[in-house]
């Protein structure tokens, strides 16, 4: 079959070109790191680099692999995917990553389970918030106190466990 | 001793009482997660690792494969009422159980799925009892290169075998053997793909990559999917009990679910979703009755249900005597082991005797709790399917970060004086990967066994090299490495043939997505 021919109607998947690109640039960035390390020649050939070579050479391959299919449409039907909801939820995620230091683990994590139930369609955020603080609050309660895991603090949990900020 | 003594002091210590209420949190969280869709047996461990870390090891370990048990039973309650499976296992259940539940008979659906499971978990766990001695026997002759076939065979029916593409299984895998590279060579110190990163020389954390993938992954493609519609639970209606009709017709499908499930998960030759298909199939040419398959057919739940447990069961065979992880949720138990400081394989059954036959023994104590918990207790499972989704999953990412953090929350990252935890960065950074695999068809489960897997392969490979001195002839010497070669070959082009011959729709909706 000749990939260049109009007469077909599907056009190569878009997508897929991209993942294959992907794919070769972790391939040639692994091949550049390992090339760039520093081997004793006694190690040469049964080294540290051994294997990130196969593992490279494996995901070139693949890459190969993976533009043969997106030319040929091999990937499956895909669903119409709405990315709101996904920024609500790594919206939440990348909140709960910067508050955490500051504002402890409950009043974090309570503004993450208000924008993933945000993303699910249940608002407003001002009620979402402080049902998730006391979720939080109970969960970090049971965890940190009850199991002793090492878990961030901060004004809230200070001020609820010892009285004081 | 004999493995009957063995067996029996394994009974004495899983009848502590300690033993008992890890078995019976394990069981009991395993049904709820395997009810709830979105969360599986692996993610749960995954998030439990961290928490477990100052308990003891043979109970955590306990109610690890608790959990495991407890996922498979927990996951045709899903299937049966919701026609959504609550985990990969139970796809096949969907197919006839919900079609009963449609007819009103959802209780013996239930019924059969419960006991049928029981006595695949029975058989299984005596079947595993049994075998474990002879293959750690077998396998102290095993040398580097032998393991190292063994765990090309491994990668092969993890990612290749099944699945609608052997092409995307093979780059799942190799994601999670390139991120497996990341970090201190274990050998000789050299930092590999760290980047400069502090963080990253202790190499990526099975437990952040499998919480991400499952728990982040999982959230992001649900919240997106606008085609997901809110499935209706049916009530179950009618008679919880099977007539005496149905008990004639499920005790067969049980046995021969059993016998396919336990060879299939014990032989590394995939997961549990792969058995209940095969399982599927068998009952389907055995029935009396073909024509009621697609309308309800108690056969098509007895068989599939029996044979996922078992190869739950079989599936510990390759892990506790060879250290050989076959499924995501094997994957993460080897990573609780190794939080203990314990390395399955044959050395594991000559230093932790007690402890291997005490979880041994417990899965049977554990397959009994199971019963209970599902045949009168099951209205109170079905209620989880009640909780709405934005609270469900915000509940799952809470716990998830939680998870992350309790394992590795140093805030180590940082812009001035704002600090930052590198492995919540992680986190979100393999969240999102775990969304994009889904969305393109990519299966989760090889990345994960890539990851554990690989630099176990990796250390074979070099001590297999370095006694021939480079020599790459050496992986082929011996017949064992050759007759699993043989079987990896075998593993690829069956599922060919048999996509050949027009079961590929079937055989694509087996991508191993979980367990």
């Amino acid at each position: 079959m000749s990939a260049g021919q109009s007469n077909s109607t599907r056009r190569p998947d878009g997508a897929a070109l991209v993942i294959a690109v992907i794919l070769a640039a972790i391939s040639i960035i692994i091949f550049w790191q390992t090339s760039q390390m520093r081997v004793p020649p006694i190690q040469q050939r049964v080294g540290p680099t051994v294997f990130p070579y196969i593992v490279a050479s494996g995901l070139g391959l693949l890459a190969l692999g993976t533009l043969v299919s997106a030319l040929r449409n091999g990937f499956p039907a895909r669903s119409k995917d709405d990315y709101a909801p996904i920024a609500w939820i790594v919206g939440g995620l990348v909140a709960q990553i910067l508050l955490l230091s500051t504002a402890g683990f409950s009043v974090a994590t309570g503004v993450l389970f208000a924008l993933t139930a945000k993303g699910f369609g249940r608002g407003p955020l001002w009620q979402t918030i402080p049902i998730g603080i006391v979720f939080s609050f109970i969960v970090w309660f049971i965890f940190a106190r009850g199991l002793q895991l090492s878990l961030p603090q901060g004004p809230v949990e200070r001020f609820i466990v010892t009285g004081s900020f | 001793m004999n493995t009957f003594e063995l067996l029996g002091q394994g009974l004495i210590a899983a009848l502590q009482v300690q033993n008992l209420l890890y078995a019976l949190i394990g069981v009991t969280l395993g049904t709820a997660v395997g009810v709830l869709p979105g969360i599986g047996p692996a993610l749960t461990v995954a998030l439990l690792l961290p928490v477990t870390y100052n308990l003891d090891p043979a109970g955590s370990l306990i109610m690890f494969a608790g959990i495991y048990y407890g996922g498979m039973y927990g996951g045709s309650t899903t299937s049966i009422l919701l026609n959504t499976p609550g985990e990969s296992a139970s796809i096949v259940t969907a197919l006839e159980g919900n079609k009963m539940a449609r007819q009103g008979r959802g209780g013996p659906a239930l019924a059969t799925a419960a006991i049928g499971s029981f006595i695949a978990g029975l058989i299984a766990t005596l079947g595993l009892a049994f075998v474990a001695p002879f293959v750690v026997k077998f396998a102290l002759s095993f040398g580097p290169a032998d393991y190292f076939a063994l765990m090309v065979l491994a990668f092969i029916t993890v990612s290749a075998a099944f699945g609608d593409s052997p092409l995307r299984g093979l780059t799942a895998l190799f994601i999670g053997l390139g991120l497996g590279i990341i970090g201190i060579d274990q050998q000789t110190g050299q930092t590999r793909l760290a980047f400069g990163i502090l963080d990253l020389l202790d190499g990526i954390e099975v437990t952040t990559l499998a919480v991400a993938l499952f728990a982040i992954g999982e959230t992001l493609k649900t919240a997106a999917d606008r085609e997901q519609v809110e499935a209706s639970v049916m009530a179950v209606k009618g008679s919880v009990w099977m007539t005496l009709d149905d008990w004639k017709r499920s005790w067969g499908s049980w046995l021969r679910g059993t016998f396919i499930g336990f060879p299939i998960g014990a032989m590394p030759a995939g997961g549990a979703d792969i058995a209940s298909f095969l399982s599927y199939s068998a009952e389907k040419s055995f029935a009396k009755k073909p024509e009621e398959f697609g309308h309800g057919a108690i056969e098509g739940v007895a068989g599939p249900e029996a044979a996922n447990n078992a190869s739950a069961a079989g599936t510990l065979v390759p892990l506790l005597t060879l250290g050989l992880p076959t499924t995501a949720t094997a994957a993460i138990m080897l990573a609780g082991f190794q939080q203990f400081g314990l390395q399955p394989g044959p050395l594991l059954f000559a230093n932790n005797s007690s402890l291997v036959w005490a979880l041994i023994a417990s899965l049977l104590v554990a397959n009994f709790m199971l019963l209970v918990l599902n045949l009168p207790l099951i209205g109170l499972w079905v209620k989880l399917l009640t909780i709405p989704k934005p609270w469900l999953y915000a509940g799952i990412l809470t716990f998830a970060t939680l998870g992350t953090l309790g394992a590795n929350g140093a805030m180590s990252m940082g812009f001035g004086s704002m600090r930052i935890s590198f492995e919540l960065v992680l986190l979100l950074v393999f969240g999102v990967l775990g969304y994009l695999l889904r969305r393109f068809g990519y299966p989760i489960a090889p990345v994960v066994v890539g990851l554990i897997l690989g630099p176990m392969a990796e250390q074979q490979l070099r001590r297999a090299l370095s006694i021939s001195q480079g020599d790459p002839a050496v992986l082929f010497h011996s017949p064992i490495s050759l007759v699993l070669y043989a079987v990896a070959i075998i593993a690829v082009v069956l599922p060919i043939i048999m996509r050949m011959r027009g079961k590929g729709a079937v055989l694509g909706q087996l991508a191993s997505d979980e367990d």
